[in-house]
C-alpha cells in the first residue's frame, strides 16, 4: 500500500514513500478498519489455542496456529474439529494433565493425521453435520515423510479436510533431526557440519506443496508467519471450499535454526524476500496466486542469522553452497514470478 | 433367514445388519470379499447413511476408523496378516484410546516366507495390544459375533477384533442363517459414545501421559479387559435371548464332562476335531474338546475348571513363537498352573500357512499325547527327511541361499523323483 | 456324508460347480459345504474344488481325501496329477471328454469301480452348443444330478439361476438338462 506525499520543497517533485505498516505488518492496527483487521485483532477470537502452552520462545509454529486455527474457528462459526499429528504442536499444548485447546481436538499418531481426519470428517457427513469441519495438522517430519502416504491418499479421495502443514524444516521435537523439507546445506543432528559436504546433501528433499498441486486438489497454497493476515485469509478462504485443502506455513524455529527467539518474524520474511520459500496460491494444479518480492534480498542475509548454517560463513573464501543456494531462490522466483519485471513464472 | 452362502458375504450382510457408519478398507487376501460386499451394498442403497472410503493402505484404514469412531460414528474395518502389521501402531493406538471399532481379521500366516493361507499367526501379533480377540468356528459363529462385538465394543469402548480362518472359512459355502433387522437393531442400539469430540463440548483426545499417570491408565485398560471377561458371556446370553442360538461367548465344551483327555483349540479345526472325537468316542475312548472362542481376554479361570479333571491335555494350534512354542499352549498352562494334580500339557501345531489338518493325523495325535506323551512343541505332519536334508545342507555351506527357495527346490524334486519311481512320497 | 471332489484348471468354472452344487444340496433341504483347495488365482492353472453333503451338520474341514465322486473338467490333468487318490471303492467317475476311457489310459481307473459308476460326458461340447463358451460345470452337474441322483435336478436348476443372470442362466440349464438326459438315457440303454 503506497501513499504520495508531496515534498516540502518543490510542489513539482513528489516522492513517493511507501508504508508497509497498513493493515500488515501491525496487528490490529489502528488505522485499518474492522474488516481489515485480523482475527486475533479481535477480542472475540476464540482462542482455539489459548495461552499456557509449553512452546519455546519465539516458536513458529504456536504463532502460526494460533492464527490459522482462529481464522478457521471464524470461518466456521466455531463448527471445527482438529487432528494433530505426533509433533512439537502436539506435545507443547498438551502436557498431561492440561490441554491448551479449546475446540474438539484428537492426536492420534504420527503419521496418521490425514487419514484420521478423513474419518471425522466421514463421521461428521453421516451424523449430518455437514456444518462441522475438520482441519489436520502435522509438521513437516509427520506431513512429508512419515505422513506422507495418508496425505496422499487424502488429496487422492479429495476429501473434505485442511491440511496444515508448520513448516520448520526438520523434526524438532525429537532434537533437530533432518526431514525431507530440510533445505540443502541447513546443520541438523542427522546432517552434521562436518565432513566434505557439511549439513544437508544438495539434490535431496521434497516439496509438498508441488506435490499437492500435481495431485490437483482445489486449493493449495504456501504462507508465512511473516505475513500473518495473508495467513489468515488464506485458511479463511481454504474453509470456504470443499474438498481437499494444503496449507504449508514456513514456521522458523529458533532453537532448531540456531536463530534468535526474537529473530522468527524477521526470519521468516528474509526467506520470502530472498526468494528462499515462494509464498503462492494453487488450484486445481495451477498456480492463481503469488506473493510477489518487494525487496529482494540476497540469501546470504537470510542465511547469516540462522546457525544451521553457520558453517557455509567459516571459510575465508564464500562457500561455494552459498552460491547454489542463491540459484535456488533465483529459480524459485523464476517459475513462480516472483518479482516484476522479470520472467514471469512459467 | 437360512442362506447357502459364502462366509465372506454372510459376514458382510452382518455388518451391514449392524449399522456401520464407516467403512474403510484396503483389500488383502482372504478379506476382499467381505469388504468388496460391503461396497456393494453402500453402493446400491441397501445399506444407507454409511460412508464406504477406499483407502490406500491398512495404516490408513485403521487411522480412518479411528477418526469416525472418536467423532461418534460406528466404524469397521477388515485386515489380515501382513496388513494387521501395517497398521499395527494404529491397533495400539485404538485400545488405548478406548474407541469401540470393530475389525474383522482374517486369519492368514504372516511372512517371510509370503504366504496367503491361514493360521493364526497374525492375531497372535497382537494378543497383548488390548484388543478383544473372538475366534469363530464356523461362518454362523462368524456372523453371530459380528453382531454380539459391535455391542461388546461400544458398552466397554474397547475395540474388537473376530478372527475368521481365512480361506477356510471366508472362502467356504455352507448354510449360514442371516439373523433379520429387526432383530438386530433390538439387540444393538445406535452407538452411544463415551468420549466424543463435538464442538458444542469440545475435549483433547490423545494426550502425552507421563511417569505419574500411565501406568493408572494401563491399569484401567487392563481392568476393563477383565469387565470383559464378565460381559461376553451375559452379551452371548441375550444374544441367545434375542435370536434363539448358542453363539460366542468364552468358552464352550464338546463331550468334556467325562473326558480323560481334552483338546484346546480356536477356529474351524474345532470342526475337524468333534469329528475326530466322535470315532474315538466310538471306540471307547474318553476325549473330549474345548472350544475357545475368547482368546483375549483369555478365559484363565472358565479354562482351568473345565480342565481340571483331565489327566491329558492336548493343546492343537495354529500358530507357535519362534524358539518357544506354541502361544494357546502357554496359556494353556498358566490356567493350569497352581492345580495341585492338574493334567499333562502336550502342545502340537499343526496348519501353519494353509497346510490341512487331517483327521487321520488328529486321531494319530490324540493317541500319541497319551501313550508316548513328547517334550516340549509337535509340529504335526512336520516333513522330517526334507528338514533334515535343508540342515545337512546348510551345514556345508557358508552361502546356502534363501531356505525357502531352497527347500521348494527339494520339494520339486522330490516330486519328479516320486513320479520316476525312485523315491517313495511321505 | 457324500462327497465330491471336482478337478479342472483356473477359469473353467471349477470352483462356481462345486458353490452351485451345494446350493441344489442346500435346496434339497441337505446341510452341503464347498470349498475351493485355494491358491493363488491364475487362468489355466490346475484348480480343485471340493462338496460336502450330507442330512447332519457338516463340521470337518479338512480337503476330501476319499471322495464318493470324482469329476474331472479337464481330461489334460490325467498326465499331471494324480487325480484318482483316494476315490472309494464305491465311488463314482465322471469324466468330461468326448473320448474314450481307452482313449485317456485309464481304462482301469474306470474299471475298478462298480459298473455304471464311471461315466464320459462331452461336457465341454454341450457348453459350446449352449453357452457359446466352453464352460462344461452346467453339464457336468447335470451328469452328477443323473447319475449319482444325490441331488434333485430341479434344485441344480434353481442353484444355477441364481447364480447366473437370466440369459446365462438359462443356457447353463439347457446345458445341465442335456447331459442330465444323456447320462440318463444311457443308462436305461445299458439296463
Amino acid at each position: 500500500m503506497s501513499e504520495q506525499v508531496p515534498a516540502a520543497q518543490s510542489p513539482e517533485v513528489i516522492q513517493k514513500l511507501k508504508f508497509y505498516q497498513k493493515g500488515t505488518f501491525t496487528v490490529g492496527n489502528r488505522l485499518t478498519g474492522d474488516d481489515g483487521r485480523s482475527v486475533q485483532a479481535s477480542l472475540n477470537r476464540s482462542n482455539a489455542l489459548t495461552c499456557g502452552h509449553r512452546a519455546c520462545q519465539g516458536c513458529g509454529e504456536a504463532l502460526g496456529a494460533r492464527y490459522a486455527l482462529d481464522a478457521a474457528m471464524r470461518a466456521t462459526d466455531g463448527n471445527l474439529i482438529a487432528v494433530n499429528a505426533t509433533g512439537c504442536l502436539e506435545v507443547f499444548t498438551t502436557p498431561y494433565p492440561e490441554t491448551s485447546w479449546q475446540l474438539p481436538w484428537l492426536h492420534s499418531l504420527f503419521g496418521n493425521a490425514a487419514a484420521v481426519a478423513t474419518g471425522v470428517a466421514a463421521a461428521m457427513r453421516v451424523k449430518k453435520h455437514p456444518e462441522v469441519r475438520v482441519v489436520a495438522q502435522g509438521g513437516d517430519g509427520g506431513t512429508t515423510d512419515i505422513g506422507f502416504q495418508c496425505l496422499s491418499g487424502m488429496f487422492e479421495r479429495n476429501d473434505d479436510v485442511l491440511y496444515i502443514c508448520y513448516d520448520n524444516e526438520g523434526y524438532m521435537n525429537t532434537g533437530v533431526q533432518r526431514s525431507s523439507a530440510t533445505p540443502p546445506a541447513a546443520r541438523t543432528a542427522t546432517t552434521p557440519a562436518i565432513g566434505p559436504e557439511p549439513g544437508n546433501v544438495f539434490g535431496t528433499g521434497k516439496s509438498v506443496p508441488r506435490i499437492a498441486v500435481a495431485h490437483r486438489i482445489p486449493y493449495v497454497a504456501t504462507a508465512t508467519v511473516a505475513d500473518l493476515h495473508d495467513l489468515e485469509h488464506k485458511v479463511t478462504h481454504a474453509m470456504s471450499i470443499h474438498g481437499a485443502r494444503y496449507i504449508q506455513i514456513d514456521v522458523p524455529c529458533p532453537l532448531g535454526w540456531g536463530a534468535s527467539s526474537h529473530d522468527t518474524i524477521r526470519l521468516a520474511r528474509l526467506a520470502v524476500e530472498s526468494g528462499f520459500y515462494p509464498i503462492f496460491e494453487a488450484e486445481h494444479g495451477k498456480v492463481t496466486a503469488v506473493r510477489k518480492i518487494r525487496r529482494k534480498v540476497p540469501v546470504t542475509e537470510y542465511l547469516r542469522p540462522q546457525r544451521r548454517f553457520a558453517h557455509l560463513f567459516k571459510g575465508e573464501v564464500p562457500d561455494r553452497r552459498i552460491a547454489r543456494l542463491q540459484a535456488m531462490c533465483d529459480a524459485n522466483i523464476d517459475e513462480y514470478g516472483l518479482i516484476d519485471g522479470r520472467d514471469d513464472g512459467a | 433367514m437360512p442362506k447357502q452362502i459364502e462366509g465372506s458375504r454372510a459376514t458382510a450382510e452382518a455388518i451391514a445388519l449392524c449399522r456401520p457408519e464407516v467403512i474403510c478398507a484396503y483389500p488383502i487376501t482372504p478379506q476382499t470379499h467381505i469388504v468388496e460386499r460391503l461396497g456393494e451394498l453402500v453402493k446400491d442403497g441397501y445399506l444407507a447413511n454409511c460412508e464406504f472410503i477406499n483407502v490406500e493402505s491398512e495404516f490408513a484404514a485403521l487411522s480412518v476408523a479411528i477418526g469416525a469412531s472418536a467423532a461418534g460414528a460406528r466404524a469397521y474395518t477388515a485386515t489380515a496378516s501382513q496388513g494387521l502389521l501395517f497398521m499395527a501402531e494404529a491397533v495400539y493406538n485404538a485400545s488405548g484410546l478406548g474407541l469401540p471399532i470393530v475389525m474383522t481379521l482374517g486369519n492368514r500366516a504372516i511372512g517371510a516366507p509370503i504366504n496367503i493361507w491361514n493360521d493364526h499367526s497374525d492375531a497372535m501379533s497382537m494378543r497383548d495390544a488390548g484388543w478383544i480377540q473372538l475366534f469363530a468356528e464356523t461362518n454362523q459363529e462368524a456372523v453371530d459375533l459380528h453382531i454380539q462385538s459391535f455391542k461388546l465394543a461400544e458398552e466397554l469402548s474397547m475395540p474388537v477384533m473376530v478372527c475368521v480362518d481365512g480361506f477356510i472359512l471366508t472362502h467356504a459355502v455352507e448354510r449360514v442363517d442371516i439373523p433379520d433387522q429387526a432383530a438386530v437393531d433390538e439387540f444393538l442400539p445406535p452407538y452411544d459414545p463415551i468420549q466424543v469430540l463435538d464442538p458444542k463440548d469440545p475435549i483433547s483426545i490423545g494426550a502425552m501421559v507421563g511417569p505419574e499417570a500411565f501406568t493408572e491408565v494401563r491399569y484401567l485398560a487392563h481392568h476393563k479387559q477383565m469387565r470383559a471377561l464378565e460381559l461376553i458371556p451375559i452379551n452371548a446370553g441375550v444374544f441367545k435371548d434375542t435370536f434363539g442360538r448358542d453363539s460366542g461367548g468364552l468358552l464352550r465344551g464338546y463331550r468334556h464332562e467325562d473326558a480323560e483327555t481334552l483338546v484346546v483349540a480356536m477356529g474351524s479345526v474345532c470342526g475337524t476335531i468333534k469329528d475326530t472325537i466322535d470315532e474315538m468316542r466310538e471306540a471307547g475312548i474318553r476325549i473330549g474338546l474345548v472350544v475357545i472362542v475368547s482368546y483375549r481376554p483369555f478365559p484363565t479361570a472358565a479354562l482351568r475348571d473345565m480342565l481340571a479333571a483331565a489327566k491329558d491335555v492336548v493343546v492343537v494350534e495354529k500358530s507357535f513363537a519362534v524358539g518357544l512354542g506354541g502361544q494357546l499352549a502357554n496359556d494353556v498352562d498358566t490356567a493350569l498352573r497352581n492345580l495341585p494334580d492338574g493334567p499333562n500339557l502336550h502342545s502340537a501345531v499343526a496348519g501353519l500357512g494353509g497346510r490341512p489338518i487331517w483327521r487321520r493325523s488328529l486321531h494319530r495325535l490324540f493317541r500319541q499325547a497319551v501313550a508316548e506323551p513328547w517334550e516340549g512343541t509337535h509340529f504335526l505332519d512336520l516333513n522330517e527327511p526334507v528338514i533334515q536334508r535343508e540342515i545337512q545342507r546348510i551345514g556345508k555351506t557358508r552361502r546356502s541361499g534363501p531356505t525357502a527357495e531352497s527347500l521348494l527346490r527339494q520339494l520339486g524334486r522330490r516330486g519328479e523323483l516320486v513320479a520316476a519311481g525312485e523315491e517313495t512320497s511321505t | 456324508m457324500f462327497e465330491v471332489r471336482i478337478h479342472g484348471r483356473g477359469g473353467q468354472g471349477v470352483v462356481t460347480g462345486a458353490e452351485i452344487l451345494s446350493v441344489a444340496a442346500f435346496h434339497d433341504g441337505r446341510n452341503a459345504q464347498a470349498f475351493p483347495s485355494f491358491g493363488s488365482e491364475r487362468m489355466g492353472a490346475p484348480v480343485v474344488a471340493f462338496c460336502r453333503i450330507c442330512d447332519k451338520i457338516i463340521r470337518s474341514r479338512e480337503p476330501i481325501a476319499e471322495p464318493d465322486c470324482l469329476i474331472v473338467q479337464d481330461a489334460t490333468l490325467f498326465k499331471v496329477l494324480d487325480l484318482f487318490s483316494g476315490l472309494r471303492p464305491q465311488g463314482y467317475l465322471i469324466v468330461n471328454t468326448n473320448r474314450s476311457f481307452a482313449d485317456l489310459h485309464i481304462a482301469e481307473a474306470g474299471l475298478r469301480l462298480p459298473l455304471g459308476h464311471a461315466i464320459t460326458v462331452p461336457a465341454t461340447e454341450i457348453a459350446q452348443r449352449h453357452i457359446g463358451r466352453p464352460l462344461p460345470n452346467a453339464a457336468l452337474l447335470g451328469a452328477f444330478a443323473a447319475l449319482t441322483r444325490l441331488v434333485n435336478f430341479e434344485s441344480v436348476s434353481r442353484a444355477i439361476s441364481e447364480a447366473f443372470s437370466d440369459r446365462v442362466a438359462t443356457a447353463n440349464i439347457a446345458a445341465a438338462q442335456e447331459a442330465y438326459t444323456l447320462v440318463r438315457l444311457r443308462e436305461t440303454a445299458a439296463a
